[in-house]
């Protein structure tokens, strides 16, 4: 005789308040967006960086097709859209970083500032437009020379400073300081870079990133291996940035695109499926994939 | 937006590798110094190989492989190497025959039993200092010992009575302690590389641990074995310390009558000791001999070497992961 | 020591089946695996205290002055080996300061060459150098330790050492030394070129195999932050396998230690301390090193008084090479606490 079945219940959490029914336009039994704390734009926004008719391959694999953005600065582009969709393929192809890989093609034009981001010199390039990465990637050396590694390995800005300068401390300091590591770090700057925690880890990698002044920062999903506290700290930061530098998120995380950005592109199997204000795109989306993915139908 | 499929561009850039060009002077001078390197070392290797191609085989016939050799001052004389090689045969059969077995016992007694602590680490690192030894310190530690009395039967008595010391049993032993440490090392490698799972099925089917050693886990690390031997050989094929040490002679001598004992008591060559006699070294009045015999050596060796990289690359399952064939190959690159 | 997940112990060795024959089977195997292991510990132990214990002598008649200067080291050797002590001084003397010197010299300069030209190698092979050049070079640095020693010294004595004999080394600079010592080529410069490139292999590929292992995403957070590939490599990848280009120094170390073939066959054959401040001569001087000695000597050693200094200078390369292992296991049990792997 097989044991009884028993049935394991689940008690419902008072606390937790059933969906409602949206007050702001999105199908019912959709995710529902906490409201978007009124945020003023930017004081200035001015277009950095053109993508024109963009397509990229790996090998005979079109990967993007035809994409057409802007990046300005002031504001915060968020990309979203499923796995294999291109947009970290599109992101790095913005800093030229899809030419590591061998077999990578191109076609259509990236301009930052007019310019034709392929006649520039490369490390020029990606001085300009720096990275943040998915994981915390310091490197094994301390605080201090991490942040310190942008500066150090550009030597046409003057002659290559030296390390331990005044000028160097104060740089590296106002990195940490935007970066919003500084109070917890600046007793120590020398410990090594790998024992901080994550979170710390990655807002080093973002002041590494800010300490050159680039004009155009890219994040890869900067926050998916954080805690939910490392990633507000570093939304915050974010929404700070988007004032002196473009941004660009990827992002996997809806709430997250929702919360940070001003411009929004859902990318889908390389094709931009659309492109428009984060309130539009999240609230009416005009196409149906978009409203598809958007109220979380598939991802 | 096009609901139908688009079509790829035309014209299309592929990615490059980025030009060193617009480099800083520094930077671009560490750049090219890499490439002379890399390329200068290739060049060194080929200069190599065609020097003693060409300076081995511009004075010899195939007859000379199995002449022996004689002393004598007109080179055209000095016969061939049959001797030599026949030597760096047989003190590698020796060498090997004993290291091999001896080896894998160490090897598996550290891996499987290992108890007491004390001595295992004892074990291991007697092992290692025997690795690091230089062969010339084994060599004149091997002299010491077989020209102890008790041991005159592994060579002969001199004139005046006191042991001679040198013959292939002691060149083939001292040699065989020269391939332990590589042998060890790669049986051991290959049996911390096997899954717990293959020791823990024989176990739960009831086999003793000496049964699954002998049925389950010798014959997995077949190709290991395999490896440390060649590397073994390769290390023993190379040397010549111990040979000039404890192997005195030219020509393969044997002593007393009985058969086998008495080549194995005897004296004689190897290509090594060959190579060094007839060099301005030794007695140098053949050095194109000298070249061919270090020509034939070289072929040898690197015949070895090829042995090795197609086992490791047999191992089940692909490729060795890549750092354990860096540790075998730093262990055969050891003292020669 | 490694063992499997299962603890080893009686009941788990207890078979199903077989009983107590079996299990008996079992320990008996164990223990004559254990004996042969401890017979190779055995040779070993006996192997040290046999060369201490006959390095002794020469030791104990010279005291701490065996490794200082003091006269002539060949003479020294031909009167240990004619049983005609020289004036004033027992048979045993000997004053290997020379010979170690000529060691600390080759062994130095070979390894400090080395380490460079395997640095920029190794960051050739693993950064620069386009697939099919690799496919070539590889081999090639391989092949390189594969050659014996003696085909080493071979080529070195007869063809290195008679080019820098006639087209490095002047007349005027023979003559203005020739009551002093030869030169005929075979000498310092010889030795330490051909000592680089039989250690070249070793460096080469442990650096090769450390700079691929550092994790990608350094680099490649590097070079998105727009710092070329060299300075990269510099600053990034090369700190990250310090750790291994020490282990590598010391291998080569080790290695180029106990060469004593190639030389004996190329290094001079005189136990002559080489002099720096001779200027642009103290390249072209011979020297002696302390293995090769060994090796010069083989053939008196039923020579009591030279079969102890022979025993003596084997000593001090056992210590030597012992003490560079322990240095290695030391080094790299101390990077490995910062995280950096080896």
């Amino acid at each position: 005789m097989p044991p009884p079945v028993r049935r394991i219940a689940v008690d419902r959490d008072p606390r937790v308040a059933p969906p409602r029914p949206s007050a702001n336009g999105v199908a019912t039994g959709a995710v529902a967006l906490p409201l978007k704390t009124a945020r003023a734009p930017a004081a200035v926004v001015r277009e950095r960086m053109s993508l024109d008719a963009v397509w990229l391959a790996y090998g005979e694999n079109w990967v993007v097709r035809d994409v057409s953005l802007p990046v300005r600065q002031g504001e915060v582009l968020g990309m979203i859209g499923a796995s294999g969709s291109g947009k970290t393929t599109l992101l790095r192809a913005l800093n030229r970083l899809t030419e590591i890989t061998e077999g990578a093609a191109r076609a259509g034009r990236i301009a930052l500032d007019g310019q034709d981001i392929h006649e520039l010199e490369v490390n020029d390039l990606r001085r300009r437009v720096t990275m943040v990465f998915q994981q915390p990637n310091p490197f094994p050396m301390s605080i201090f020379d991490n942040v310190a590694y942008a500066l150090t390995e550009h030597p046409e800005r003057g002659s290559r400073r030296r390390r331990r300068s005044g000028a160097m401390r104060d740089a590296v300091a106002s990195a940490l300081q935007r970066a919003g590591l500084w109070d917890e770090v600046a007793n120590d700057v020398d410990r090594s870079a790998l024992r901080l925690s994550g979170g710390q880890q990655q807002r080093l990698c973002i002041a590494r990133a800010l300490a050159a002044n680039p004009e155009v920062m890219l994040l890869d999903e900067p926050c998916s291996a954080l805690d939910p506290i490392s990633t507000a700290a570093i939304e915050e930061l974010i929404v700070e940035l988007r004032e002196s530098i473009a941004i660009v998120i990827v992002t996997h995380n809806l709430q997250q695109a929702f919360r940070v950005a001003d411009h929004v592109a859902f990318m889908h199997l390389g094709e931009l499926v659309e492109y428009g204000p984060s309130e539009e795109v999240f609230n009416h989306p005009r196409q149906q994939r978009t409203r598809d993915y958007v109220s979380g139908a598939f991802g | 937006m096009a609901t139908a499929p688009l079509a790829p561009p035309t014209p299309v850039a592929r990615s490059a590798r980025e030009r060193s060009g617009a480099w800083p002077l520094a930077d671009r001078i560490a750049y090219w110094a890499c490439w002379a390197t890399g390329i200068g070392l290739a060049l060194l290797t080929l200069a190599i190989v065609v020097f003693m191609l060409v300076k081995g085989l511009s004075f010899l016939h195939p007859a000379l492989l199995f002449e022996s050799p004689s002393a004598d001052i007109k080179q055209s004389a000095t016969g061939g190497f049959l001797d030599p090689i026949l030597g760096t045969l047989l003190v590698t059969a020796i060498g090997i025959a004993i290291a091999a077995p001896l080896g894998v016992a160490i090897a598996v007694w550290l891996v499987e039993y290992g108890r007491p602590a004390a001595l295992a680490r004892a074990v291991e690192s007697s092992v290692e200092i025997v690795g690091g030894a230089p062969s010339i310190v084994l060599a004149i530690f091997g002299l010491g010992i077989f020209a102890q009395g008790f041991l005159a039967f592994l060579s002969q008595r001199a004139a005046n009575g006191s042991v001679y010391g040198r013959s292939f049993f002691a060149a083939g032993i001292v040699m065989a302690l020269l391939a332990l440490p590589l042998i060890v090392g790669s049986t051991r490698e290959a049996l911390q590389a096997l899954s717990p799972r293959l020791r823990e099925g024989s176990f739960a089917l009831g086999k003793t641990r000496a049964t699954t050693i002998r049925h389950v886990l010798l014959p997995s690390v077949r190709p290991g074995i395999a490896t440390g031997a060649v590397l073994g050989m390769g290390r023993i094929i190379g040397d010549t310390a111990i040979i000039k040490i404890l192997l005195g002679g030219l020509r393969v001598e044997t002593v007393g009558g009985v058969p086998v004992l008495g080549l194995l008591r005897g004296t004689g060559s190897t290509l090594t000791t060959y190579v060094y006699e007839f060099s301005p070294a030794g007695e140098g009045n053949a050095p194109q001999k000298a070249y061919f015999a270090a020509f034939v050596l070289l072929l040898m060796v690197l015949a070895l070497n090829g042995v090795v990289t197609w086992l490791t690359l047999r191992q089940p399952g692909g490729e060795l992961p890549r750092k354990r064939w860096m540790d075998l190959w730093r262990l055969s690159a050891w003292t020669r | 020591m490694d063992r499997d997940s299962l603890t080893y112990d009686r009941q788990a060795a207890r078979p199903a089946r077989g009983g107590r024959r079996a299990a008996l089977r079992d320990r008996r195997v164990e223990i004559v695996l254990g004996a042969a292991a401890f017979a190779v510990l055995a040779i070993i132990v006996a192997m040290l205290v046999t060369v201490f214990a006959r390095a002794w002598p020469s030791f104990s008649h010279n005291g701490l002055a065996w490794f200082g200067p003091g006269g002539d080291v060949d003479a020294q050797l031909r009167a240990m080996q004619q049983l005609q002590p020289l004036p004033g001084h027992s048979v045993y003397w000997f004053r290997a300061w020379p010979l170690i010197w000529g060691t600390l010299l080759t062994t130095g300069l070979a390894v400090a060459l080395a380490l460079v030209i395997a640095v920029l190698a190794a960051v050739f092979l693993t950064e620069f150098a386009p697939a099919p050049v690799k496919r070539v070079v590889d081999p090639a640095v391989r092949l390189l330790a594969g050659v014996p020693s003696v085909v080493y010294g071979l080529i070195g004595i007869l063809a290195i050492a008679p080019f820098v004999n006639s087209h490095l080394i002047s007349q005027h600079r023979k003559e203005s030394v020739t009551y002093v010592v030869q030169l005929n080529g075979a000498d310092l410069t010889t030795a330490t070129l051909i000592l680089m490139v039989m250690i070249l292999p070793i460096l080469v590929a442990i650096t090769a195999d450390a700079l691929e292992s550092v994790p990608p995403a350094w680099r490649e957070g590097s070079l998105a932050l727009g710092v070329n590939r060299w300075r990269t490599i510099w600053r990034v990848s090369l700190r990250a396998a310090r750790p291994a280009i020490i282990a590598a120094t010391i291998l080569g170390t080790a290695r180029a230690l106990g060469e004593a073939v190639m030389l004996a066959m190329v290094s001079g054959g005189r136990g002559f301390a080489a002099n720096p401040l001779d200027g642009l001569t103290f390249f072209f001087e011979p020297v002696r090193p302390l293995a090769a000695t060994i090796l010069q000597n083989s053939e008196g050693l039923s020579n009591q008084p030279v079969m102890h200094t022979m025993y003596a200078i084997g000593a001090v390369l056992l210590v030597s090479a012992a003490m560079l292992s322990l240095t290695g296991w030391a080094v790299r049990r101390r990077l490995g606490r910062y995280g950096i792997q080896t």
